[in-house]
């Protein structure tokens, strides 16, 4: 290893990267667009959700129930229909997600005291959204159905609940996002980056000339990492920045602690890239590799927006293997929760093999000497 | 030898050439058919948003009877579990930390004489709000649990409580709500799309990058007949492609399949020739593979994202809302979906399928045209 060269590498790659505009764009302008873009697009706050209406009773009582789910802010009643088969005709349309119907008699019963069934028929096709509604639509009955019964006194219970969120306390769907889609983005843009820098070497056939000098594998994989990493702090930088004013994303946790983690996932995405553009040597299969191996793992299998406690054991096993797994961890507990190494040291630690697995791996299955 | 004829000959060599190329080696093989499977999968097993068996930390300040009752209530519903107990408060703070557990549940000392009593304890609920959808989920559920006990618990201790409304809801297509009968239909969707598109997106470039490109501009073939020589086989392919995850969905997944096989082989069919079609597109502007890549990436992020395969289209922006018709893959999820889930047929698919025929059509189109003015 000879500091020189390595440098020498270092510069040789960067100067590449900055000639070529296409590097540039991906480096310096995808990474903020991607975040504006998914962070405006990717709402999971299920609000509005559209209703139909069949009344079958028509009275007062009725219709301030109606009232109470259309002003929760949850509902938004978008027809009144006379019959219910109407009302399932635009169910089967995904017209509306939901059917209320309340019975005829709903005051009488009502007042006497003997209970009324009021039916909320859901689209289950969408279970999550239909589960969503399920959950405010009991709330939204309970609190009015007690405030009916009691005449307009504070509604009592047996029980109260008392409950309280913690970390993102108006549970927006945008704070567990944005953290998340640092980690997916900086898989994707380390993955496109790398993989096809060794490839293109190869397909130019400037390999040859690289083989030609004296520099060694590993002055060659970390000379042409190092921009990339240096790359990679500064998008991250960006993000994190950009999370924060556009979307105010919290920042509870500590800055050193979230670069040095940054650092080695970066190594170990880099690292990962180029060992896959070394083994594979076509552009073409380094490229279906590289995006079968990152995105979608990055995006499904990293705790991003599925939990990871819900997937079968084997899956949970798998996404060990997922880098972006720790990252999201990693982000979401620094911005978000404000731990510290006492709580993110596991993460830590099997970022560091992964990053050396990366690197060794990238060091390894390169070979500079020509094949025959 | 007719013209025609001589020119459907020259498509099947062409083709031949092309199925060659692609299954030239064992990898290559691979990645086409046991690729989508093995997405199909992991993206069906992880694809997944019920709550169920939600990590709970319990601390029990009371350790009575009625306490006990009310966790058997958390429970019994299978939405709980218990991670962890302890008696200090500070514990459960450290369990929501590390993520060890999502949701912490305190129960006050004296709980079981309050209820007794008729004084109403509170029973304390924290979340964690770090994903906001399960957060949504598990205090709802919690919420209903304790509604219900108190309605119970008020019945055998003779508290006299009026009755009022009842909330008796149904969920249609799905009765037990399971995300992954309505998920799995989309993982096909996307598997297919991104598999056409690495298929089509370089089948250009590459001629060009390699230099081959020209042997075929010097050979008789027109330039259709070269485009038809390209695009054939990638659609039969992808045809194969769907047909076989479909199968394994079907055999391996309990999803239902309500609807009609004709009608989504139609949807399919469509919705490949537009995904086909603009990978071609891009493979005619592209300069390098390297490009093509990126193009194909940069077109394949959002059409994921805005497809409502991940989370509806209607709590997206408006903006992202009305973005999202131009997008071949949100129409076909709907397509798919309604096919298997809801047994839709043409009466109310039109529209979708409508959107898919004129992409479909557009984009053969205007790759054709691209295709000859860059040869």
């Amino acid at each position: 290893m000879d500091l020189h060269r390595f440098w020498a590498m270092a510069r040789k790659e960067w100067i590449q990267i900055r000639r070529d505009p296409r590097s540039m764009i991906l480096a310096f302008a995808l990474p903020p667009f991607l975040l504006l873009f998914f962070g405006y697009a990717i709402t999971w706050d299920v609000e509005d959700i559209r209703l139909a209406v069949v009344d079958h009773d028509r009275t007062a009582a009725s219709r301030k129930l109606v009232e109470a789910f259309a002003s929760s802010g949850y509902f938004t009643v978008t027809e009144h229909v006379a019959t219910v088969a109407e009302a399932e005709e635009d169910l089967v349309r995904t017209r509306v997600r939901g059917v209320l119907t309340i019975p005829v008699g709903y005051d009488r019963e009502l007042r006497s005291g003997k209970g009324v069934p009021v039916q909320l028929l859901l689209d289950g096709a969408d279970a999550n959204t239909a589960n969503i509604a399920q959950t405010y639509a009991s709330a939204i009955m309970a609190r009015h159905a007690l405030g009916e019964v009691l005449g307009g006194r504070k509604p009592a219970q047996l029980l109260r609940l008392e409950p309280r969120t913690w970390y993102n306390p108006n549970l927006e769907s945008r704070h567990m996002i944005v953290p998340g889609l640092i980690a997916v983005i900086m898989s994707i843009i380390a993955a496109m980056l790398t993989s096809l820098t060794i490839a293109r070497e190869w397909e130019r056939g400037t390999m040859e000339q690289l083989a030609a000098t004296p520099v060694g594998r590993l002055e060659v994989i970390l000379g042409k990492l190092l921009p990339y990493v240096g790359i990679g702090l500064f998008d991250v930088t960006m993000i994190v920045v950009a999370g924060i004013v556009f979307f105010g994303t919290p920042f509870n946790g500590s800055v050193l602690y979230l670069s040095v983690l940054t650092l080695l996932f970066l190594v170990g995405a880099l690292g990962l890239g180029v060992f896959i553009s070394a083994a594979v040597k076509s552009q073409r299969l380094a490229t279906q590799v590289a995006m079968v191996a990152t995105y979608l793992p990055a995006l499904l299998l990293s705790g991003f927006l599925f939990d990871i406690a819900s997937m079968p054991t084997f899956l949970q096993g798998i996404t060990f293997l997922v880098p972006a797994r720790y990252y999201v961890a990693v982000t979401r507990g620094i911005m978000l929760k404000g731990v510290g190494p006492s709580v993110l040291w596991l993460q830590a630690v099997f970022m560091i093999a992964y990053a050396t697995l990366g690197l060794g791996l990238a060091v390894t299955f390169f070979k500079k000497e020509l094949r025959a | 030898m007719t013209g025609r004829r001589a020119s459907l000959l020259r498509v099947r060599r062409m083709v031949a050439k092309e199925l060659r190329q692609i299954f030239r080696d064992r990898m290559s093989a691979q990645m086409v058919f046991g690729a989508p499977i093995l997405m199909l999968l992991l993206l069906g097993y992880a694809v997944n948003t019920d709550v169920r068996h939600v990590a709970t930390f319990l601390v029990d300040h009371d350790r009575t009877a009625g306490s006990r009752a009310l966790v058997d209530a958390f429970t019994a519903s299978g939405y709980f579990r218990v991670a962890g107990t302890s008696d200090r408060p500070a514990d459960l703070g450290r369990a929501l930390d590390k993520g060890t557990a999502t949701v912490g549940l305190e129960i006050p000392a004296g709980f079981e004489a309050d209820v007794k009593a008729g004084r109403s304890p509170a029973v304390q609920l924290i979340v964690d709000g770090t994903n906001s959808n399960t957060g949504t989920l598990a205090s709802g559920y919690a919420a209903k649990i304790l509604q219900d006990l108190s309605v119970r618990l008020a019945v055998t201790s003779g508290v006299a409580m009026p009755r009022g409304v009842e909330l008796r809801s149904r969920a249609w297509f799905n009765p037990s709500l399971e995300s992954r009968i309505y998920n799995v239909p989309a993982v096909i969707g996307v598997i297919v799309l991104l598999m056409s598109l690495m298929l089509t997106s370089l089948a250009v470039v590459r001629e060009r990058e390699v230099g081959t490109l020209e042997q075929l501009l010097v050979s008789p073939l027109s330039a259709t007949e070269l485009m038809l020589g390209k695009t054939i086989p990638v659609a039969f392919i992808a045809m194969a492609q769907i047909t076989l995850i479909t199968t394994v969905a079907l055999l391996w997944f309990d999803v239902p399949f309500r609807g009609s096989a004709m009608l989504l082989t139609v949807g399919a069919v469509l919705f490949i020739l537009s995904g086909l079609s603009f990978g071609l597109f891009i493979s005619t502007l592209a300069n390098t593979q390297q490009e093509a890549f990126l193009s194909m990436f940069l077109f394949l992020l959002p059409a994921i994202i805005l497809s409502g395969f991940m989370y509806p289209v209607d709590t997206m922006p408006r903006f992202f809302q009305e973005l999202t018709l131009l997008n071949p893959l949100r129409h076909f999820l709907e397509v798919i979906r309604g096919v298997f889930l809801k047994g839709l047929g043409l009466r109310e698919l039109w529209p979708q399928l409508t959107f898919l025929t004129v992409m479909a059509a557009g984009g053969v189109l205007g790759a054709t045209r691209r295709f000859k003015a860059t040869l």
